[in-house]
């Protein structure tokens, strides 16, 4: 028999009993539709976590004094900081308060971060307009703001804010510059703040204490060294590893891949299991129904058909089976990828990779499967099969 | 065209040992129309297996339209059924799910001809049967006699050696009974070498040689000196009930 024929009898055989071939591709169809969404999912959620772990700035160190410990760092530390680790290129020390900013009569609650000239650099975030501030305006504690993209749009709706005047905790300050739009991280609003110099929000916020110290090395390959240095320091000094935090964004960046890694292979490793599933469903089928068709198998071998005819008319239905649910599972796999970004606005990525192994390993499972039940129809005793009632 | 010589054949080993048939040599010439009769038991459906290539022979020879077929492996005997035999079951054994037109078309399907030329000789076949309006129903829509020419037609289809039939009226009422037996002695009429398993007296008077099987032992063989005549009745007023 041809594979043309065998395809053409297999097809008779499926379409002749329709719910049931349904059914039992509907096993096939849910485990490849699982493994392409979980796994887009998971890509997704990786991409998305490790480019906001980015925008935080390429290289950046974050360290940040243990309250609970007792530990709080002052404006000075951070020049202390930088004498001590020759490593570091640039040190900023950063004061985080809730503020009130006020144009007008709109008035938004927002954040203030009291940081030096350096915040361009260390933090990857150049203004879009106007000009950041610089270190005469740090050195003087002058009042001026430069305002994040959400601040701006609240205060301003729209109008140009640079050379305007706004008001913050009552304070009148001269908006110099408008920072360019950075977007979430890690469910934060990185457009929601004013940024200041230090040496005014210490005097705004009446602290002397920063929230924390940002640093960044001076060349990618220093940062493993510098973090290594900076936890001897505080480590000496402090004679406790709690009570300074110190964290490399490339550090970070690793921890969350591995941990979005593993994430994305448990959901695949979960859908898999019910791929594996669905190829039991269609080994199970075919098993009923080469019992049910023992007589057919009986007369087509007095007929004339070889063993190997047999095996190729069972197989093909049983590939026919997993191929055709693959491929439809990956049309509903690709789709609920797709209607969940949608939805609930998660990025998903649907990777060629996760297609292809999706189908061929669906395919796989119909030759893996079906094969058995194939081989018990085709060593069938044509003088028994015929018998069989 | 068929010869056996001292065949036997055993089943199981050991304590369970079955000899079903014990040396049996028969010769049937191409052209002939023999009936084979015996009770349940007797090693007539054996020789049927044997005859048909369904089965070896555990010792002795078979020679098949000038072949020896006892000794050859699964495959090959596969392809002996296929050229060779046209088989006829009491139960009909169509197919349910092809048409009458396809049923027909299965030992070309084996043989890997193109599809045209199976169609062509599929129909050819059917027509001889004079089923040629009813190619495309399914064998639920045919009646027993309908379902047991159509059987008849894949068994001629492939231009076999011999027609093989068993029991080929025990599920049929006399009358369509009548009909089957009236197309086998027509195509006997052509020239085609016809062995039919029956327990039925009457059913084995319409062939021309008897051969009886009793506990794996051939018993009798006779001619028969006036063949019973199949009235050849035609399928309209079936069709009509159908």
């Amino acid at each position: 028999m041809s594979i043309q024929e065998g395809i053409r009898m297999a097809w008779l055989s499926l379409a002749g009993n329709k719910l049931r071939t349904f059914l039992t591709m509907l096993g096939v169809i849910i485990g490849v539709a699982a493994v392409i969404a979980l796994v887009s999912i998971g890509q997704g959620a990786t991409n998305e976590v490790t480019s906001q772990v980015q925008s935080l700035g390429a290289n950046l160190i974050v360290i940040t004094p243990s309250m609970s410990a007792g530990v709080r760092f002052t404006v000075d530390d951070a020049a202390t900081i930088a004498a001590r680790v020759p490593e570091l290129a640039q040190v900023m020390p950063v004061i985080t308060a809730p503020v009130t900013a006020q144009y007008g009569i709109t008035s938004y609650d927002t954040t203030v971060q009291g940081v030096t000239e350096s915040f361009p650099v260390i933090r990857d975030f150049p203004v879009a307009f106007g000009r950041f501030f610089s270190a005469a305006d740090v050195q003087d504690a002058a009042n001026v703001a430069v305002l994040g993209q959400t601040v701006s749009s609240q205060l301003f709706k729209g109008l140009n804010p640079v050379g305007r005047t706004i008001t913050i905790n009552g304070q009148p300050f001269q908006v110099i510059g408008l920072l360019t739009t950075k977007g979430g991280s890690l469910g934060q609003n990185q457009d929601d703040l004013i940024a200041i110099p230090v040496t005014t929000a210490e005097r705004l916020v009446r602290t002397r204490y920063v929230a924390a110290i940002y640093a960044i090395p001076k060349s990618a390959d220093l940062s493993a060294v510098a973090v290594g240095h900076l936890e001897n320091i505080f480590q000496h000094q402090y004679q406790n590893d709690q009570a300074v935090a110190v964290l490399a964004q490339d550090q970070l960046l690793s921890t969350v891949n591995s941990v979005t890694t593993t994430l994305t292979l448990m959901l695949a490793a979960i859908a898999g299991i019910s791929l594996l599933v669905g190829g039991i469903g269609i080994m199970n089928i075919m098993l009923v129904s080469v019992t049910e068709r023992t007589r057919e198998i009986g007369v087509r071998k007095a007929l004339g058909a070889r063993r190997r005819d047999v095996l190729q008319q069972f197989l093909v239905e049983s590939v026919f089976l997993a191929g055709v649910g693959g491929v439809i599972g990956i049309l509903l796999g690709v789709g609920g990828a797709l209607l969940i970004s949608g939805l609930a606005g998660w990025a998903t990525r649907v990777s060629v990779g996760s297609v292809l192994l999706a189908f061929v390993f669906s395919a796989a499972v119909g030759v893996g499967f079906g094969l058995w039940p194939a081989m018990r129809a085709a060593n069938l005793n044509p003088i028994e099969a015929l018998r069989y009632e | 065209m068929i010869d056996l010589q001292h065949v036997t054949k055993i089943y199981g080993q050991g304590d369970v040992r079955v000899t079903a048939l014990e040396d049996v040599s028969l010769h049937v010439e191409r052209g002939e129309m023999v009936a084979i009769m015996g009770p349940s038991g007797s090693g007539k459906s054996t020789l049927m297996n044997l005859i048909g290539c369904l089965d070896r022979p555990t010792t002795g020879k078979y020679v098949l339209a000038g072949r020896d077929v006892s000794t050859l492996n699964d495959n090959q005997l596969a392809r002996v059924r296929n050229r060779e035999i046209g088989f006829v079951f009491q139960t009909f054994n169509l197919l349910p799910r092809l048409n009458a037109l396809q049923n027909v078309e299965l030992p070309l399907v084996y043989r890997r001809e193109p599809r045209a030329a199976r169609v062509r000789k599929a129909m050819a076949a059917l027509e001889m049967v004079g089923l040629g309006e009813r190619m495309h129903h399914h064998p639920n829509q045919l009646s027993g006699g309908q379902q047991q020419r159509v059987a008849i037609a894949r068994a001629l289809v492939g231009e076999p050696s011999i027609l093989l039939a068993d029991e080929p009226t025990g599920n049929l009422d006399s009358r369509a009974g009548e009909e089957i037996m009236a197309i086998f002695q027509e195509l006997n009429q052509q020239g085609i070498t016809l062995v039919l398993v029956t327990h039925d007296e009457r059913v084995a008077r319409h062939c021309r040689r008897i051969i009886r099987v009793l506990d794996g032992r051939l018993v009798g063989d006779e001619p028969v000196t006036a063949p019973l005549r199949a009235v050849p009745v035609h399928s309209d007023q079936e069709a009509a009930q159908a």
